[in-house]
């Protein structure tokens, strides 16, 4: 089932396939669909097995950075010596993406299933779902799941009628603050902290949350997980249209300026144009396409040739000199103000920024000012340079990547639509005071 | 120098019914700082905001001084630190959302609730309005945010008749 639109022939349906039906929301809906064996087979095998399995199936983390999961996975010690943690991405707060919050609302098994699979293999005692807390909706759902869960004794004690087995979740309610998906921020947040990331090494294997070994998994990565169980490594891996490095389906959100915005389930490698122009029914009337951002607010933007020749896997996004990243699908169409929309995404990072580091605080801070005095009418030619000069200083500079985040936007746009920063400057186009 | 008015005296959130849950939930993680968000939401959703005296009690229940307490306060937007309206609207202005049209539902609550700014709430005491960065909604623009109700693809006209379902 799609959703909010009926499945298009050229989607390859695998975790959205209960999208819109609300009796998979259930606990016996989801027995009926399936559910839960793939963690029955799951406790069958060894935790090692388990790994082997998901690192074969060339699985990658759905979070934004596309790391192999069975590797992530195998970094945990293999001997115990202290309580392990798996930590699971909720916090979906990256503009343009929106595909977690559709898969706990839709099927919070299918997350809760995974989750305790991942749990096993890494041998830890807790799940947290760090959710953020403005899906309020989702929250509600997941928590029912949860409880239904422990009811019917997937989780708790003698988790699955194994004996001696016990697999605990629980929920973390975020407060409002995009740095908490960042991993170690999240840890933090966890540990009733301010959500700073901290400095890597050491990495969360070894020093996550509570300072424990941690594994950390998006959403829509660990709702893959059964379905790999269930049908095999060889069966995923075969879910591949171009680059034999980016495997399975993926969800890609699409917003912005197509017909029908949406979620939309695709195999890895599916053409970026045909995304947009087939399944989400293309421009609106009379309108053409202008620009795309197609991983995330945080990746380089396209422009429309790069856009319509895009494959959508890690490799060929990396090709057109962008990411797939979350896989949130921002398009524009010949309306949008490039200079207007770069600074309302500057402002973004300015405002989400945890102010650790000085690049970022001041850097993101300074783009929106200038970014701002461009659209006024006061920009002048060598504030291009200067915003240039300014991205480089936030790259590669800080304890994470939401300086880089911010600069990513600015640099390619002002390299592929340099004309209208420069009508501003010209005073050729009207200047607009931005709101606040 | 006069005396100070006689402040009423504070009611603590942690209580009852209200203690035993926090426990349980302290229960949760290993050490009694984690407690610390989920206790927050608690005293927001008893209260409507965490006033400082809040942030004291919570301080005092999880061993952390009330400094502490308010340094993580302060981090996330979602806390309030100030009463607000009886429905705190959050409209999601985020790229997008404004590509969709968002200012102009962002301006459509301001008009009609009787804001006269962002975050200011309205003479009546019902409405506070407020610009917040992206949703997770953002197929379904304009994503808003009323109390806990997500309503999704509003639109200017559509917000009189939302808001006469919150009086
Ligand atoms: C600023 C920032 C924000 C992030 N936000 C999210 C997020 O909301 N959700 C998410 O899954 N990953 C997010 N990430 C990526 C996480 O740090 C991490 O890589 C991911 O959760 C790992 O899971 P995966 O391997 O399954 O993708 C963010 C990273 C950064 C730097
Ligand atoms: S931009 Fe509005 S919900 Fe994402």
């Amino acid at each position: 089932m799609g959703y909010p639109h009926p499945p298009h022939p050229k989607e390859t349906v695998v975790l959205s396939q209960y999208f819109g039906d609300p009796e998979a929301r259930t606990y016996e809906g989801w027995k009926k669909r399936g559910g839960y064996t793939a963690l029955e087979q799951a406790l069958s095998m060894a935790p090692g097995e388990i790994i082997e399995i998901v690192k074969e199936s060339g699985l990658r983390g759905r979070g934004g950075a596309g790391f192999p999961t069975g590797l992530k996975w195998s970094f945990m010690p293999k001997e115990k010596t202290k309580p392990h943690y798996l930590c699971c991405n909720a916090d979906e707060s990256e503009p343009g993406t929106f595909k977690d919050r559709e898969i706990m609302r839709w099927t919070p098994h299918a997350l809760i299933e995974g989750c305790a699979i991942a749990q096993y293999a890494i041998q830890a005692e807790v799940t947290y779902i760090y959710i953020r807390g403005e899906f309020t909706e989702p929250l509600a759902i997941m928590q029912q799941a949860l409880e239904e869960a422990y009811r019917h004794g997937i989780l708790g004690k003698d988790a699955m009628g194994k004996k001696g087995l016990r697999l605990d979740m629980y929920i973390h309610r975020g407060a409002g603050a995009y740095i908490c998906g960042e991993e170690t921020a999240l840890m933090n947040s966890i540990e009733g902290r301010r959500g700073n990331p901290r400095i890597k090494p050491p990495f969360p294997a070894a020093y996550g949350v509570f300072g424990m070994p941690t594994t950390i998994n998006n959403v829509e990565t660990l709702a893959a997980v059964p379905h790999i169980i269930n049908r095999g490594a060889a069966w995923y891996k075969s879910l591949s249209l171009s680059s034999p490095k980016s495997t399975g389906t993926k969800l890609f959100s699409v917003c912005g300026h197509v017909r029908k915005p949406g979620n939309y389930e695709v195999t890895m490698g599916f053409p970026l144009g045909e995304l947009i122009y087939d399944l989400c029914g293309g421009m609106r009337e009379g309108r053409k396409l202008k620009a795309c951002i197609p991983g995330g607010s945080s990746v380089p933007i396209l422009n429309r040739e790069e856009t319509e020749s895009c494959l959508l896997d890690y490799e060929g996004c990396i090709e057109k000199g962008t990411m797939l990243g979350s896989g949130g699908v921002i398009v524009f169409d010949d309306s949008a103000d490039m200079v207007y929309q770069i600074m309302r995404l500057a402002r973004f990072y300015a405002h989400e920024s945890c102010a650790q580091c000085t690049q970022c605080r001041e850097g993101t801070a300074w783009t929106v000012r200038i970014l701002q005095r461009i659209l006024a009418g006061e920009g002048e030619m060598k504030d291009l340079d200067l915003l240039l000069e300014l991205a480089e200083q936030m790259t590669g500079k800080t304890i994470c990547v939401l300086s880089d985040s911010c600069a990513a936007p600015v640099v390619s746009g002002i390299k592929k639509f340099r004309d209208e920063f420069e009508a501003y400057i010209k005073g050729a186009r009207r200047p607009v005071t931005a709101l606040a | 120098m006069s005396a100070a008015p006689e402040k009423a005296a504070y009611e603590p959130v942690f209580t009852g019914d209200r203690l035993k849950e926090l426990e349980a939930i302290m229960a949760r993680y290993p050490t009694k700082r984690a407690a610390l968000l989920p206790a927050l939401w608690m005293v927001q959703q008893a209260r409507g905001w965490i006033s400082e005296e809040a942030m004291v009690e919570v301080a005092e229940i999880l061993d952390l001084t009330p400094a502490y307490v308010k340094g993580v306060v302060t981090f996330y937007t979602m806390y309030h630190q100030h009463p607000v309206g009886k429905h705190f609207i959050q409209v999601c202005t985020t790229t997008p959302c404004n590509l969709c049209g968002a200012e102009d539902v962002l301006a459509a609550f301001l008009k009609h609730t009787g804001c006269e700014e962002l975050g200011a709430t309205s003479p009546d005491g019902k409405y506070t309005v407020v610009e917040v960065e992206c949703l997770g909604a953002c197929g379904f623009a304009t994503a808003v945010l009323i109390g806990d109700d997500f309503l999704e693809n509003v639109t200017a006209e559509k917000v009189p008749e939302i808001l006469k379902r919150y009086q």
